[in-house]
């Protein structure tokens, strides 16, 4: 079954085209890399399939719904974890997903034993009453992706989750990424890390609004005669 | 040549930097690699003469942050993190605003920017502000240059750049370097750290390592393997029940195994079989820079 279905999908802005007749599916419980050059339309793409850009043409189908006409819907179906702000700084850190939970309106009595749930997972139980400014950034990253699920989405969407991360808390990060797609999540993620490619079930690579590339990285690499991920990378994404 | 000895720097409670010590030698390109938080922006920040450390001292080319920095100043060139240019100046009034700033002109060291500059020359009179990212940065990297510096600072100038942008990035600093600029460049990007003469691993204010890449990674203690898995995630639910002293975690596709010791390769090798690979899936590897990180933090 397909969380995902994008087909002949094309954003306009103006004159200028930012995703240009895109096609792909992502499988239910699949990790699904999003690759590409800065400027390469990705971002756009993403805010089209969290429901909050209207495409110009095409079609898109997220967790179900329309992303012409149900933008509303999609949101309350996926979970997103942004680049950087995810999170408030000023608030303790079961404050924020106690706050991101309400506003997804999970009821309270489930809502309880979820931050609960949560704050075991993360290891975070000194961490609970304190402010989540005064964390370090791998920290902050995952509790931001747990919050992202708290309403136990079917797709979650991360914009580059790891950006600045240490290489240990990293890998921390990609297990709760496995966990979450075991339990049969959708996890959409985009990355400039190309070893956190090979993590994924398949890959995408877009450049210049397109879709140049769509597989799993292992088969990508043999069909393609490269090494590794990086050299197949630089191969379609060439200036 | 730069000299840092024993720098500590504290913001309130967090200790940005650690008695950090280390020497640059002239002409060489040295990278200080970490993840956020390492200190590196801090570090930075007092070369260039920006801030204080708190305890420590340091010089660039025979003169003391502390007592010269005006002289300093004038030595080196800096593209700071974040954007840093006027945006409502056109490329070209930025360009000649930061030459005069420094004495100069544009003409005098034309040369040095010039492979750079042409890129820009189409957009010579937009805003600086309308530029794309990478236009931005190259834009700052002419402006940092100008002057024609001895030491070169760039703090982070790749994080959140895609692989091809950051490998064109690294092609300028060589050509940089060949201008006999002396180059100091902080990266969050492992793999980056071999595009370095020599490096400096840092993690919470503190510096792990400081060496070429090649004699860091011959410096790792123990044996690295790599098992190549078709799931992942299955087989680190397997490795759980792993015991010896043998350390493990992802890595592109494979899964990469430290042995210690000697003794506990065996141990693997058994381990490997029982859950149902075979012996060649199982392959020593030379370890990379990230695997020799990971081993400082961890273990």
């Amino acid at each position: 079954m397909n969380s995902i279905v994008v087909k002949n999908l094309t954003k306009k802005f103006g004159d200028f085209t930012a995703v240009n007749n895109i096609s792909f599916e992502v499988k239910k419980g699949e990790v699904f890399g999003f690759l590409g050059a800065n400027g390469a339309g990705k971002t756009t793409a993403m805010k089209i399939l969290c429901g909050l850009l209207k495409p110009t043409f095409g079609e898109a189908y997220i967790a179900g719904y329309n992303a012409f006409t149900e933008g509303k819907k999609i949101r309350e179906n996926i979970g997103y974890m942004s680049q950087r702000f995810s999170l408030y700084e000023d608030m303790k850190v079961w404050e924020n997903i106690e706050l991101f939970g309400t506003i997804y309106k999970v009821k309270k009595s489930i809502l309880k034993e979820r931050i609960k749930r949560v704050i075991q997972r993360l290891n975070m139980q000194s961490y609970a009453d304190e402010l989540v400014g005064s964390l370090p950034l791998g920290q902050k990253q995952k509790l931001a992706f747990a919050t992202a699920l708290i309403h136990e989405p079917k797709i979650v969407f991360l914009d580059e989750p790891t950006s600045g991360v240490d290489p240990i808390v990293r890998r921390e990060f990609w297990e709760l990424i496995y966990e979450t797609a075991a339990k049969d999540v959708t996890v959409f993620t985009t990355t400039h890390y190309m070893d956190e490619a090979e993590y994924c079930n398949r890959i995408c690579i877009m450049a210049e609004g397109s879709v140049q590339l769509i597989g799993n990285p292992e088969e990508l690499k043999r069909r393609m005669r490269v090494n590794n991920m990086d050299e197949l990378f630089c191969k379609f994404v060439k200036r | 040549m730069l000299k840092i000895a024993r720098i500590s720097k504290s913001f309130k409670k967090v200790e940005a930097l650690k008695d950090v010590t280390f020497e640059v030698e002239n002409g060489e390109i040295f990278g200080v690699v970490g993840p956020d938080g390492a200190g590196k922006t801090t570090l930075f920040n007092i070369l260039v003469t920006l801030i204080n450390p708190d305890k420590g001292s340091a010089s660039i080319n025979g003169f003391n942050i502390d007592k010269d920095y005006k002289k300093i100043r004038e030595v080196i060139g800096y593209l700071p993190g974040q954007f840093s240019l006027y945006p409502d100046l056109s490329c070209y009034e930025n360009l000649d605003f930061f030459a005069t700033l420094y004495g100069n002109s544009i003409e005098e060291n034309y040369e040095l920017i010039q492979p750079i500059w042409s890129q820009l020359e189409p957009f010579k009179d937009r805003r600086a502000g309308r530029l794309s990212g990478g236009m931005k940065q190259k834009l700052a990297l002419c402006c940092a240059l100008v002057h024609r510096p001895q030491v070169l600072f760039l703090d982070e100038p790749t994080t959140g750049v895609d692989p091809v942008s950051r490998r064109e990035f690294w092609s300028i600093l060589k050509e940089i370097k060949k201008e006999g600029i002396t180059v100091l460049v902080s990266t969050p990007y492992m793999d980056e750290a071999t595009l370095c003469d020599r490096v400096g691993l840092m993690q919470n204010g503190e510096l792990l390592k400081i060496g070429s890449p090649e004699n860091i990674v011959a410096e790792f203690s123990g044996l690295l393997f790599a098992l190549r898995a078709s799931e992942m995630y299955p087989l680190l639910e397997k490795f759980k029940n792993l015991s010896g002293n043998i350390h493990y975690y992802p890595f592109g596709q494979q899964l990469h195994i430290a042995v210690s010791h000697e003794a506990d390769v065996g141990l693997l090798y058994d381990f490997v079989k029982e859950i149902g690979y075979g012996l060649l899936d199982l392959q020593q590897i030379t370890p990379s820079i990230e695997d020799c990180f990971i081993q400082l933090m961890a273990y």
